[in-house]
């Protein structure tokens, strides 16, 4: 049995009653485009829960040999901090959500207003994101510097009864510690600023009224991507932040 | 047209993809996954001879038991730098870089991938991670082996490892966007009637690569990059001395190394599979095993990564676990060996060069897939770790196996790229060549491996020079063979007879569009039949008119 395929000549031309909204002309309607686009970003996410499913192995890995060193060396975290900057990305992730809604319903003031919305809470989290760095790195904190010092507290070391042999593994294992602290929120940090240059991006054809009903991928695809950021955060919080908290005199 | 049946008048040649546009922005800018795959090609074959020409050094260092021609310093540079750009900028992007980016499209009735200009960009970040390779190696070279192992690479190493990770590291990217691609176009671009078990089976293969490609790359991205954070701003992540766990970095590296090799084996697979279909003129025995069994492949893959650590140190039962699931992996393997076996058997087989290629896969990666079996054997390992028995092996899989594959698909569907025949006497005398030169430079090393031959030494004992002279000149022979093609090709793309559509009488999409195709892909609608449909005589006849029609209608 045969069946002609339409592959090519027969697809719908662009710019045919759609407004300007461009269909690629490899395309035959806007539905393939959107879900082939859409089908793309997730795939991309994929990638992306691996790339960082690498890092939180690792921190599993450490975390799970050195459960004490680890909370010891995660209670210099500022819970404060972090837990505003949670607060901040959530709240981002709904300005993002009603941009997306913006856009399906071709909606031009409110789509800008949301991403400009969502680009200042990014902005505000990276602001934290360095004052906190600066905070560690002016206590010694970062590895890369060479004068990398984690001073086990005196209670930690009187409670537990630590020898000063276990007391220099425990500065050690610190360094691992603030050695994943930092390529892990590093690399959250980087997705965040890249982010937002992209919401940048967007914000010329979004100004434009580009995005219509037929075409609203760029925005919902870049909203998916914000989303996940947003989730590495969720988990990266309280893995680094709150584990430990509960051991007494940390 | 509305009719399967009717033949229609001949043409007036037409522009096609290849001279629609000369001028090199045109090239260099183009989003047609046909010009991609041309450039691709073109990249692709200049890693592999220098590659190539790395593995000379070796083996022209190793045909005297004194390291003498190299140093032992240029030595683990040379052996380094054949692995990195081999596996990095040659295996890993060939066939589907190269094939995957011409023929999918043709063969889903499509007229491109998904995402056209993301391809271009796949091919510039490729350029761009082989451009930090080759600065690598003009730079000083690098030295801790294609593997990368800490605390080697991240701290004592004076060679350019960062430059080679970053190369390593951005060219990975460049597979998880075309990964994506393919993925979103196999789902989304199939022409109406082209079914999941209509597709043909490379078309299978390259799902299952693509998938490996996007789940397993970002890992050793992610490694590569603690690597060089390691040794630029000292994170303490796999450094024992500074807290690490250097066979933590192993984990995650072969956690992606390991389904690499089926990135590089499983397309070389679905080649096989188009080929002895084409010609044994048989529908493949077996189809949805063969396609269900790449998937398998890719799955259990990524199950297997420690078995390349059994000497690193693990429990016995985590051993004993990989050492089953390697064993488990031979299954799909074995499924389409024998598939293709059974394919041939009472088919009706034409010796055409490409039909070379693919019988000389079957046999060298049935030897390299066994040799594997006896690795992964638990007593044995220990003894045959780190010894040119590993390195037969794996190359009895990645050449013997995947650059037959290669090579088959290059000869099958060269007439459809460029429009040209090549000279067949040639192309069987360098199929044979090398075949032979293989053996001779490969199956010694198997003996080395087991007489205790260690890999990566520049000198070894006097008594192991018989063999290494007998693999270092079945390399020459092997040299030879692998630069045949590219005299005969390029003679081809000026003298070559004018391929006709469907040179070899294959079904499949592809062969229904011209030789070379025109940009948009097809001048009439393709026919989407029953995936190898040999048996329906009305096709088969159907497809002779149509390569008979085009025959008579000047090219270009």
């Amino acid at each position: 049995m045969a069946e002609q395929a339409s592959a090519h000549g027969a697809h719908v031309p662009a710019h045919t009653g759609h407004g300007d909204a461009p269909l690629a002309h490899h395309f035959n309607s806007y539905e393939q485009q959107r879900e082939a686009s859409s089908l793309g970003m997730w795939f991309f996410i994929a990638q992306e829960v691996l790339f960082f499913g690498g890092l939180f192995t690792v921190y599993l890995v450490y975390r799970s040999r050195n459960a004490l060193d680890f909370a010891i060396a995660s209670s210099e975290l500022d819970v404060f901090w972090g837990g505003l900057n949670t607060a901040v990305l959530i709240a981002s992730s709904f300005t993002m959500a009603m941009a997306v809604r913006a856009a399906q319903l071709g909606k031009r003031n409110p789509l800008v207003l949301f991403l400009i919305l969502t680009l200042l809470l990014g902005g505000v989290f990276v602001g934290i994101k360095y004052i906190e760095y600066t905070a560690k790195i002016e206590h010694h904190l970062f590895p890369g510097m060479s004068d990398f010092h984690f001073e086990v507290p005196p209670t930690v070391v009187e409670h537990f009864a630590l020898s000063a042999e276990r007391v220099a593994v425990m500065q050690q294992r610190a360094r691992v510690f603030f050695s994943i602290y930092f390529a892990m929120t590093g690399l959250h940090a980087l997705h965040m600023l890249i982010g937002m240059g992209l919401i940048v991006w967007l914000l010329f054809p979004a100004w434009k009224g580009r995005f219509n009903h037929d075409y609203h991928n760029p925005i919902e695809n870049f909203g998916l991507y914000w989303h996940f950021v947003d989730l590495v955060w969720i988990f990266l919080f309280p893995l680094l932040y709150l584990l430990g908290r509960n051991i007494p005199h940390a | 047209m509305s009719s399967a049946t009717t033949v229609p008048a001949p043409r007036p040649p037409e522009k096609n993809y290849l001279n629609a546009d000369w001028s090199l922005k045109s090239w260099l800018l183009s989003v047609d996954h046909k010009r991609i795959a041309i450039l691709y090609l073109v990249s692709v074959s200049a890693f592999f001879m220098v590659g190539g020409l790395f593995a000379m050094m070796i083996r022209i260092e190793l045909l005297t038991p004194a390291a003498d021609l190299l140093s032992t310093d240029s030595y683990n540079r040379m052996f380094t730098q054949h692995g990195v750009v081999m596996i990095f900028f040659f295996l890993i992007p060939s066939i589907p870089a190269v094939f995957g980016n011409f023929v999918l499209p043709l063969m889903l009735g499509t007229i491109d991938v998904a995402f056209p200009r993301l391809n271009l960009a796949s091919w510039y970040i490729y350029s761009l991670g082989g451009l930090f390779g080759v600065c690598a190696i003009l730079f000083g070279g690098v030295d801790t082996g294609w593997t990368f192992y800490t605390p080697l690479s991240s701290v004592y190493s004076n060679s350019n490892v960062l430059l080679a990770a970053m190369g390593a590291f951005i060219a990975g990217f460049s597979s998880i966007l075309t990964g994506m691609n393919f993925l979103v176009t196999i789902h989304r671009m199939r022409a109406p009637g082209m079914g999941w078990f209509r597709l043909p089976l490379f078309v299978w293969a390259m799902y299952a690569t693509s998938i490996i490609n996007i789940l397993g790359t970002p890992v050793i991205a992610i490694t590569l990059l603690l690597v060089m954070a390691e040794r630029v701003a000292k994170l303490g992540i796999f450094d024992p001395a500074l807290g690490g766990d250097p066979v933590l970095f192993q984990h995650l590296f072969w956690f992606y190394s390991h389904p690499a090799v089926y990135i590089m084996i499983l397309p070389a697979m679905g080649v096989i599979s188009e080929l002895i279909a084409a010609f044994s003129r048989k529908r493949i025995f077996g189809y949805k095993f063969v396609a269900y069994s790449s998937v398998g492949i890719a799955v259990l893959g990524f199950l297997v990564w420690a078995h390349h650590m059994f000497t690193s140190g693990m429990s016995i039962y985590a051993a004993t676990v990989f050492s089953v699931l390697t064993m488990l992996i031979a299954v799909p393997t074995a499924v389409k060996v024998i598939n293709w076996i059974t394919t041939m058997y009472r088919g009706s087989v034409a010796w055409e060069t490409p039909m070379l290629y693919a019988v000389g896969f079957i046999g060298l990666f049935t030897i390299g897939g066994l040799t594997g079996l006896m690795l992964a054997t638990l007593g044995i390992n220990p003894h045959l770790h780190d010894t040119y028995f590993v390195v037969a092996h794996f190359h009895y899989v990645m050449v013997g196996g995947a650059i037959m594959g290669f090579m088959g698909a290059l000869h099958y569907w060269w007439p459809k790229m460029t429009g040209r025949m090549y000279a067949q006497g040639w192309s069987k005398l360098s199929a044979i060549l090398i075949f032979a030169g293989f053996n001779l430079t490969f199956f010694p090393q198997f003996l080395l491996g087991y007489m205790g031959m260690p890999r990566r030494y520049a000198s070894y004992p006097e008594e192991f020079q018989v063999l290494n002279v007998m693999s270092s000149a079945g390399a020459s022979i092997l040299g030879v063979g692998y630069l045949l093609p590219a005299v005969y090709f390029g003679w081809s793309l000026w003298y070559g007879e004018k391929a006709s559509r469907n040179p070899w009488g294959a079904v499949g999409l592809e062969w229904q569009a011209p030789s070379p195709p025109p940009v948009h892909n097809w001048d009439r609608d393709p026919v989407v039949t029953e995936v190898y449909d040999y048996t329906d005589e009305t096709i088969v006849r159907e497809l002779r008119q149509r390569a008979a029609i085009a025959r008579e209608v000047p090219i270009g």
